[in-house]
């Protein structure tokens, strides 16, 4: 019985348990001691259970109940490499916002340490369960931790506007999870992925599997802030502690799509083989308007932690259309998209944080210029190598991850149009936003929405004053996250690891023998060299997005005139920010119709 | 139809929870109502379980063969439960703050973050 893999979820789990007691009780500085200690030996486990997986899928049956006569009642984590992966990148992030978090959170909430422990516990859990029961359970620890992450400044109207909004929609999307936990139990009497795929392979899928399909899938996709379930995230992330964002985006965001590829490839994809591809097609709709809506939501916002949420949202959309391309190749891109897309966000929500502690606000318009003259060179360069990544730019791997995705889906003439505009958008946005700062460029006029300037108004909560030097602790993650993404993006021979990793984790009967029989057949795979055009594409992306950022600061006296006289042109854009109005009933009537429109659409698909 | 009862009993409180949160004009009903729609999750799952004759899935004294409903899907409802009971303590903690700082708990008041 191998314990890395239960220990890897019960450490941070356990640690936080421990930590409440004594909170009060010791100094600041001896928690984040212990914390620290905690949060290295989860990501060593990872570590070690990721080297533990490339020769075989690690089993953990809790209590010793293993499957007998091919009937699995036992709770089981069920650990290939991708899981093993997800959970690592889950211990790096929890790791570089735990650093972050010494000097960031200065007037320190007592709370925080614990909450990121059980979040982090959560969500390892998330990605090494097997089983239905167990992925509820952990769903339900990370979102709840998330909410009281996000409500810590309490005594702030926005964090609360922000944790309600997150709270109430993501019980929705909670609430769509178990009941499709239901009734798929009700249809196979199961609650082990291996063990409900068998039962429900080589059957049509009948109304009962779509329905839970649907339901399952409208849970996760509102995790994964998918539109048009995505309202709540960028609420969430204006007012999260920013080393909370680090993981808000980095990865809990991802976790959702996540479990929508694990929960479809061991559970559906026998069911729904005449029918991938219709379904496919379902997630690709569904990728493709988030990519659109979260780019351009991204692009119009002045607020920086704002800016960054909704570009989280639009690469999500990428990722689900890595997975609605229904292949090995196309997820095995978007798995490494994930760790290229976690590393840069994470870097960029601590360069957030550190505009935050150096200058009071969070404002791009009224940061104009503030960069300069503060002399933040260091900063200023992170923020625009991060940006050029996000864009696409090569070596990084989110720029890797981008150019597997378009190779595996060359059928599609439109999907690399559409993955370029997401990686233009938002690295142009952040581009645009690193020129205003740190270079004075553009104006500081614009038209103001209410969530532009709320930084301004309440985030000196968060540190306790503006300061005249940025501390090494806070540019040590941003830099260390952005050396990472580098060296994932160089490390020759990923792509054909990464192959391998997918193609098993699509293989669905080999994973039901593995977990039922413990036979584990591993097939090889061949792999393709990447194509050399990919890394043009992507120094064509990085040259367009810097493009968009001069054209916007340059012409920013016309748009401005436009957007006050509310022209035609801006029409649309107008409409688009004034439905993401802040208000928790409309974000549930959209999560309704949202529901409704995929629940229809999903049933024409399979049915 | 009396077989399928409590699966629309299930549809007709997830709608109707929906549908109070979407109009909500009170916080504290839109606490209430997402209630509502949690309780067709307990519905279902108890249907789920359900055994015609069953008895409380408890062994002790009776002979191991008795027909008893299915502890599965009792055990995901108490979870449920206390998530719920979890859920609900936050949202209103944070309603009885916000109320604090802008004196209303009408949640279509406009919000700090819009746009």
């Amino acid at each position: 019985m191998d314990a890395v893999a239960p220990l890897a979820m019960f450490v941070p789990l356990a640690g936080a348990a421990v930590l409440a007691g004594l909170t009060g009780i010791v100094h600041r500085v001896v928690a984040d001691l212990y914390v620290l200690v905690v949060t290295i030996a989860t990501t060593v486990l990872c570590a070690v259970l990721l080297r533990r997986t490339t020769d075989h899928r690690v089993l953990h049956w809790f209590g010793g109940w293993r499957p007998a006569h091919g009937n699995a009642i036992g709770v089981a984590l069920t650990v290939d490499t991708i899981g093993a992966a997800t959970a690592l990148l889950i211990g790096v992030l929890a790791l570089a916002a735990f650093i972050f978090s010494w000097r960031h959170l200065e007037s320190g909430s007592r709370h925080f340490h614990v909450l990121m422990l059980l979040f982090e516990g959560g969500m390892i859990g998330f990605a090494l369960t097997g089983d239905l029961f167990l992925l509820f359970v952990c769903f339900e620890l990370m979102s709840v931790a998330a909410y009281a992450l996000t409500g810590l400044k309490m005594t702030d109207a926005g964090s609360m506007q922000g944790a309600i909004n997150f709270a109430v929609v993501n019980s929705a999307g909670s609430f769509a999870l178990l009941l499709g936990i239901g009734l798929v139990y009700a249809r196979t009497g199961s609650l082990n992925f291996a063990l409900i795929g068998q039962t429900l392979a080589g059957h049509p899928a009948d109304g009962t599997v779509a329905v839970a399909l649907v339901l399952l899938v409208t849970g996760l996709l509102t995790k994964a802030a998918i539109v048009p379930f995505h309202f709540w995230l960028a609420d969430a992330h204006a007012v999260a502690p920013t080393p909370a964002c680090v993981l808000f985006s980095g990865i809990m965001v991802e976790l959702g799509l996540y479990g929508t590829a694990r929960i479809y490839w061991t559970m559906f994809s026998g069911a729904l083989v005449p029918r991938q591809h219709a379904f496919g097609l379902v997630l690709l709709g569904l990728g493709a308007a988030t990519i659109v809506v979260g780019g351009m939501m991204c692009f119009l916002q002045h607020n920086l932690k704002r800016l960054l949420a909704f570009s989280t949202i639009s690469h999500a959309g990428v990722i689900l259309v890595g997975l609605g391309l229904m292949n090995h190749d196309a997820l095995a891109g978007a798995a490494v998209y994930v760790v290229g897309h976690g590393l840069i966000k994470g870097a960029l929500f601590v360069m957030a944080g550190i505009v935050l502690h150096r200058t009071g606000a969070l404002d791009e318009l009224s940061l104009r210029g503030r960069g300069r003259a503060k002399r933040m060179w260091p900063s200023s360069a992170l923020f625009i190598v991060s940006g050029l990544a996000l864009a696409g730019a090569p070596p990084f791997a989110l720029g890797l991850g981008k150019s597997m995705i378009d190779d595996a889906g060359a059928g599609y003439w439109w999907l690399p149009w559409l993955l370029a505009f997401s990686g233009v958008v938002t690295g142009g946005a952040v581009l645009r936003a690193s020129g205003r700062i740190f270079g004075g460029w553009g104006s500081d006029e614009g038209i103001r929405y209410p969530a532009d300037t709320y930084a301004e108004l309440h985030e000196e909560h968060e540190t306790d004053a503006a300061h005249e030097r940025t501390p090494l602790v806070l540019i040590f993650p941003a830099f260390a996250l952005l050396a990472l993404s580098l060296v994932v993006g160089l490390w020759h021979g990923l792509a054909d690891h990464v192959e391998i990793a997918a193609a098993r984790f699509v293989d669905r009967p080999a994973y039901a023998a593995a977990v039922l029989t413990g036979h584990d057949h591993l097939i090889s795979v061949s792999t393709k060299a990447p194509a050399v055009s990919a890394t043009f594409i992507g120094i064509a992306e990085a040259a367009a997005a810097i493009a968009l950022a001069l054209v916007s600061l340059a012409c920013q006296p016309v748009t401005a005139r436009w957007r006050s006289k509310r022209v035609d042109a801006y029409a649309p854009m107008a409409v688009l920010r004034d439905l993401h109005s802040g208000r928790a009933p409309d974000y549930v009537a959209w999560f309704t119709l949202g529901l409704a429109v995929f629940g229809g659409l999903t049933y024409v698909a399979v049915h | 139809m009396i077989d399928h009862l409590p699966y629309v009993l299930a549809a007709w409180l997830l709608l109707v929870g929906l549908y109070g949160v979407a109009t909500s004009r009170h916080f504290v009903h839109l606490v209430v109502s997402l209630s509502i729609a949690q309780a067709s999750t307990y519905v279902l799952l108890l249907e789920v379980g359900y055994v015609q004759g069953g008895s409380a899935p408890i062994f002790k004294d009776v002979p191991s063969a008795t027909r008893v409903v299915d502890p599965v899907v009792q055990a995901l409802v108490l979870t449920d439960l206390v998530i719920s009971v979890a859920v609900s303590g936050l949202l209103l903690a944070f309603i009885v703050q916000s109320h604090k700082r802008t004196n209303t708990t009408d949640p279509t008041a406009p919000q700090p973050l819009a746009g």
